[in-house]
C-alpha cells in the first residue's frame, strides 16, 4: 500500500481551488479510516507523517491503522475517538479538499455541528455491518438543518458483509426513506471498504454489481456554490469606520450584488442613501461593484446614521422586520434552553436580547417523532419554537436566504444553539412599523441635516417617556426635567398628551378617543416630528391611562431608531413595562430622579458628557 | 486568483468581527511569511490602517535581518509596534541548550503571557494555519484561553456559520485566527498577487538553501532549495512532500502539543 503512493505523488501537483468537506456519521463507522485512506491514496501525505504515526503505534504496541494519521493528539489515540473538528487537506484532480473531520461520538455533537456548519459538501458514513444508527440519522437531519445540500452516503466496511449487494440495498432503502421525511436527497450511495481501499480512489474488484462513481469521483462532482450572487441584495452591516476622511460602511455581502449609484435601504431603521464609492485597499483601479461572498466597504452620498446589525437591500426586495419569528433550533448548551429565560440572539450581524415565547415541539432526530408541551429543550435536542426579541430585527426566511435566515443563541458567554427561521410571526406593531417605513421612505428632507442640528445643539434628539399609574408625580417630574434641560442650555420640549387631546385629537369622537392605537399613533407621529427638529422631547403617557404599556410600545415603533429613555414611576414596587431604563418606585426625590435621567441621557450618548461640549456621535433621522 | 479573494474575504470578515467585539485588541507579528500576510490582511480590512498594536515577543535569538525588516516596515506603514521580552529568563541565561521545550516555554510562551498580562489585552490575533501541524488543525477562528493562557481543546465552544465566540468571562482572553483556512501555497500565491514585501531569508541566494519556516536562529535550519523567486517557491511547494515545519526543532516528539496546550501560539 505505501508502495503505490509513490507513483501518484509525482503526478499530482498541489492545486489552488479549495472545497470544504465534512465527513460525518455514527461513532466507529470509520470516518478517520476513510480520511487516512483518502490522504494516502491521493499521495497527499507529507514525508515522514506516515512513519511518525507508525513509530507511535509501535511504541504503544498497536497495529497501524489509517485512522491514526488524523488523530493528531496522543490523548485521542488513547481514547480511540476523534475529539474535535480537525482540518486536513488532500489534493485530487485540480482541487484541494479541506476535510473537516467531525467526530461521531454523541458527546461531541457540537463539534460535528461546528464542522458541518462551514462545509460546502458532506460525506455521511454508515457501517454496513451495523446499519443505520442513531447518529447516522441525527447527522443526516442536522446536515439538512445546517444547509449542507450537497452530500453523498458512503456505506463502509463492505468487506465485513462479504461485499453483498442486498446488505447495501437494504441500507440505501432504509436511509433514503428517513432522509425523504425532510426532503434531503443525497447525490450518491457508495459501497466501500475504507480499510482495504475498495471504491475510494480505485474501483473495487469485489463489487461488480456497483457501477456508480468512487468516493473521489463523487467529490470531484461537488460544485462550488455560486448561486447566491443571483439573489436579491442582502448586506448585513458589520461596522462603520472613520479612520480617515472616508466614512465607510463595511460588511460581507450575504446575497446579491451592488454597484456604485445603487439606492440602498437599511432595515429595520428605514434609512436610505445611494452608494457613492466602493472602497478597497491596494486594488487598482478602485472597484465599483461587489457581489455575494465579498467583504466590502462602501461610502454613501448622505451622512446617515446606520449601525451594525442593519441589513442593506434594494428597495424592491426588503427583508422582513419583526420582533418575533418561528424557527427550528438545535440546542448544544450545558444547561437546557428554557421558555421565558433571556438569551442573546445573533442574526447575521445583529445582536439583540430575546426570549423563547413558546416551544411548539421537540423533534426526536432518531425517528422524527414529536413531543409537545415541553417548557425546555435539552442538550443535543432539536425543537420548533417561537422567539421574541426586545427590539425589531431584520431577517429572512431560511428557505429564501441562507445567511440572513439563520441565527445563533448565546447563553451567558457561549454560543449554545443555532437554527433556521421558518416563519415570520406578525407582531402587534406591524401596522405601525409599516406606517413608519412608508413615512420614512417618502419623507422630504431639507438642506439642514439632523447631523448639523446635533452639532449645533450639542445633543441628539431623543424622547424621555415617563410612564406610571395615576398620581405618581409623572407630570411634575416631566416639568422639572424640561426646566432643568433648558436651564442647562439643551433644547427640550414638554409634550403633554392633554394638549394633543384638545387640539390634534379634537376631531375624534369619545369612542375613538378610547382606542389606544389611533391615539398612540397620532402621539408618536407628533413626537417624531418634534424630534426631527432636533429636540429632546419630554413626555408623559397620561392620555392613555392604564393602557400606557400598549401605548409606549406603539410610540417606540413610530420613533424608531431615535433613542427612547423610558422612566417608570410607581408608589409601590411593581413590574415596570418591558425595556424600562429608569425605575422610580416609592416616594420620589424629584431632584435625584432628574439627575438619574440626565445620567441615562449621557450614558445613551444623547447628551455629551459636559455641557457646551460637542457630542462625538453621528446621528440623523 | 478567485480562491485567494475568497480566503481574503473570510479573513477580512474575521478581522472586522474581532475589531468590533474587543476593546483591547492586539496582533502578534513574528515577521514570518504568515504573520506578514496577516498584517497585510489587517490593512485590507481597515482600508490601509492597522487600528491596534502589533506585538513581537523577542527571544533575542532571532535572525538579525528579521529585526531590521521589522523596524523598517513599522516605520513605513506607521505601525504601533510593542516589543516584549522575558528579561528575567534571559538574565538567568535561558537558551535552547537547556531543552527546546523549556526554552520555548520561557522565552516565547511566558514572554507572550507576560506581555498580555501587562497590557491587559483581551483579544490577540495570530497567524496560525490549520495545515501547519496537527494541533493547529484543531483550532477555532475564535479560540478562548483561560486565566493561565491554557487551551482546553477537548471542550471548545461551537462556531456556527459566521458566528464566533466574542463574549468571555473576566480574566480570560480570546485568540483569533484569521488565517486558519490558508495553506502554505496560498500564502505565497497571495504574497505574489498583492506584491507584499517579505524577508529574503525565504529565498535561495546562491548556496542552494533557503528557510521555509522562520524561528530562532539556533533552532531553525534552512532546507535544500534553489527557489530564487516567489514563483519558484510556489512551484516547489506544489511538488514537495516535506513537511513545512521540518526545520523547526520544537516540533520533534510531542513538542508542539505540550507547548500549545500551555499557551504557545
Amino acid at each position: 500500500m505505501p508502495g503505490d503512493e509513490e507513483s501518484m505523488k509525482a503526478t499530482e501537483a498541489k492545486p489552488s481551488e479549495n472545497l470544504n468537506i465534512v465527513i460525518v456519521g455514527h461513532v466507529d463507522h470509520g470516518k478517520s479510516t476513510l480520511l487516512g485512506r483518502l490522504y494516502a491514496d491521493t499521495g497527499s501525505l507529507p514525508d515522514g507523517k506516515l512513519e511518525k504515526v507508525q513509530a507511535i503505534c509501535k511504541q504503544q504496541g498497536k497495529e497501524f491503522e489509517y485512522a491514526f494519521l488524523f488523530d493528531a493528539f496522543l490523548e485521542e489515540q488513547e481514547q480511540g475517538i476523534t475529539i474535535d473538528t480537525a482540518r486536513t487537506f488532500f489534493m485530487w484532480k485540480g482541487r484541494q479538499y479541506i476535510i473537516i473531520d467531525a467526530p461521531g461520538h454523541k458527546e461531541f455533537l457540537k463539534n460535528m455541528i461546528s464542522g458541518a456548519a462551514r462545509a460546502e459538501a458532506a460525506l455521511l458514513l454508515i457501517d454496513a455491518l451495523e446499519g443505520v444508527k442513531e447518529q447516522s440519522k441525527k447527522h443526516g437531519y442536522l446536515l439538512s438543518l445546517l444547509g449542507v445540500r450537497q452530500f453523498a452516503v458512503v456505506v463502509n466496511k463492505m468487506d465485513l458483509v462479504g461485499y453483498r449487494q442486498d446488505v447495501f440495498d437494504g441500507i440505501e432503502k432504509e436511509y433514503r426513506e428517513f432522509l425523504g421525511q425532510f426532503k434531503a436527497v443525497p447525490s450518491q450511495f457508495i459501497p466501500v471498504s475504507a480499510k482495504l481501499g475498495d471504491n475510494i480512489a480505485n474501483r473495487s474488484g469485489q463489487m461488480s454489481w456497483y457501477s456508480g462513481p468512487t468516493v473521489l469521483d463523487t467529490l470531484s462532482a461537488f460544485r462550488k456554490e455560486t448561486a447566491r450572487a443571483e439573489q436579491p441584495l442582502r448586506l448585513p452591516v458589520q461596522d462603520v469606520y472613520k479612520f480617515d476622511a472616508r466614512r465607510i460602511i463595511t460588511g460581507r455581502i450575504a446575497a446579491g450584488r451592488l454597484k456604485v449609484g445603487d439606492h440602498l435601504v437599511f432595515s429595520p431603521s428605514n434609512k436610505r442613501a445611494n452608494i457613492r464609492t466602493v472602497e478597497a485597499f491596494n486594488i487598482e483601479p478602485q472597484p465599483t461593484e461587489g457581489q455575494a461572498g465579498q467583504s466590502i466597504g462602501v461610502t454613501l452620498d448622505e451622512q446617515i446614521f446606520v449601525e451594525r446589525g442593519e441589513i442593506a437591500s434594494h428597495q424592491e426586495s426588503l427583508p422582513s422586520v419583526s420582533t418575533a419569528f418561528r424557527a427550528n433550533l438545535f440546542w448544544l448548551g450545558k444547561r437546557p434552553l428554557e421558555k421565558g429565560r433571556k438569551y442573546l440572539l445573533r442574526v447575521a450581524t445583529k445582536e439583540v436580547d430575546c426570549e423563547v415565547a413558546s416551544i411548539h415541539r421537540i423533534i426526536d432526530t432518531m425517528d422524527l417523532a414529536q413531543q409537545q408541551g415541553s417548557n425546555s429543550v435539552g442538550k443535543n435536542q432539536v425543537a420548533e419554537l417561537t422567539l421574541r426579541t426586545k427590539a425589531p430585527v431584520a431577517f429572512d426566511l431560511s428557505a429564501s436566504f441562507e445567511a440572513t435566515g439563520r441565527f445563533v443563541l448565546v447563553d451567558e458567554y457561549d454560543i449554545a444553539g443555532g437554527g433556521i427561521i421558518t416563519e415570520l410571526v406578525h407582531d402587534d406593531q406591524e401596522f405601525l412599523r409599516e406606517e413608519a417605513r412608508r413615512r420614512d421612505f417618502a419623507w422630504v428632507k431639507g438642506e439642514v441635516t439632523v447631523e448639523d442640528r446635533a452639532q449645533q445643539y450639542g445633543h441628539r434628539a431623543a424622547i424621555v417617556l415617563i410612564t406610571g399609574g395615576r398620581h405618581t408625580g409623572k407630570s411634575f417630574l416631566a416639568r422639572k426635567l424640561e426646566g432643568r434641560l433648558v436651564a442647562d442650555g439643551r433644547h427640550a420640549y414638554l409634550l403633554d398628551g392633554e394638549n394633543l387631546r384638545r387640539g390634534l385629537d379634537a376631531d375624534l369622537s369619545e369612542e375613538e378617543r378610547g382606542q389606544t392605537t389611533e391615539m398612540a399613533r397620532r402621539y408618536g407621529e407628533v413626537a417624531r416630528l418634534l424630534m426631527d427638529t432636533g429636540l429632546i422631547v419630554v413626555s408623559t403617557t397620561n392620555p392613555f391611562g392604564l393602557a400606557f404599556r400598549e401605548a409606549s410600545q406603539a410610540i417606540r415603533t413610530l420613533v424608531h431608531p431615535v433613542p427612547v429613555i423610558a422612566v417608570h414611576m410607581s408608589k409601590t414596587a411593581e413590574e415596570p413595562p418591558p425595556n424600562t431604563d429608569v425605575v422610580l418606585a416609592g416616594p420620589t426625590d424629584f431632584d435625584a430622579a432628574t439627575a438619574r435621567i440626565l445620567d441615562e441621557l449621557k450614558r445613551r450618548g444623547v447628551l455629551a458628557q459636559a455641557i457646551g461640549a460637542k457630542p462625538v456621535f453621528q446621528y440623523s433621522i | 486568483m478567485k480562491h485567494l479573494r475568497q480566503l481574503e474575504d473570510q479573513s477580512v470578515y474575521i478581522f472586522r468581527e474581532a475589531y468590533k467585539h474587543f476593546n483591547n485588541l492586539a496582533m502578534l507579528w513574528s515577521m514570518g511569511k504568515d504573520s506578514t500576510v496577516l498584517l497585510w490582511l489587517a490593512r485590507k480590512a481597515f482600508f490601509g490602517h492597522v487600528p491596534f498594536p502589533l506585538l513581537h515577543v523577542d527571544t533575542s535569538y532571532k535572525i538579525p535581518s528579521m529585526i531590521e525588516y521589522r523596524d523598517r516596515l513599522a516605520r513605513e506603514w506607521g505601525l504601533d509596534l510593542v516589543v516584549g521580552q522575558n528579561k528575567e529568563a534571559l538574565a538567568a541565561g535561558m537558551n535552547h541548550t537547556m531543552g527546546r521545550v523549556v526554552c520555548c516555554t520561557a522565552l516565547k510562551t511566558n514572554g507572550l503571557k507576560q506581555l498580555l498580562e501587562h497590557k491587559g489585552y483581551t483579544g490577540v490575533i495570530l497567524g496560525v494555519r490549520a495545515d501547519e501541524e496537527g494541533t493547529r488543525a484543531k483550532e477555532r477562528y475564535f479560540s478562548p484561553r483561560d486565566k493561565h493562557g491554557d487551551w482546553d481543546f477537548r471542550d471548545q465552544p461551537p462556531e456556527l456559520w459566521d458566528q464566533y465566540k466574542t463574549t468571555f468571562p473576566p480574566g480570560t482572553h480570546i485568540r483569533i485566527h484569521p488565517l486558519l483556512d490558508w495553506t502554505e501555497i496560498n500564502i505565497w500565491e497571495y504574497i505574489k498577487l498583492e506584491s507584499i514585501p517579505f524577508i529574503d531569508l525565504y529565498l535561495d541566494k546562491g548556496d542552494g538553501t533557503r528557510y521555509r519556516s522562520l524561528g530562532c536562529a539556533p533552532c531553525t535550519t534552512p532546507i535544500k532549495s534553489t527557489a530564487k523567486t516567489v514563483d519558484d517557491i510556489i512551484e516547489e511547494l506544489r511538488h514537495t512532500t516535506v513537511a513545512e515545519r521540518s526545520g523547526r526543532a520544537q516540533d520533534e516528539g510531542r513538542g508542539m502539543e505540550l507547548l500549545r496546550k500551555d499557551g504557545y501560539m
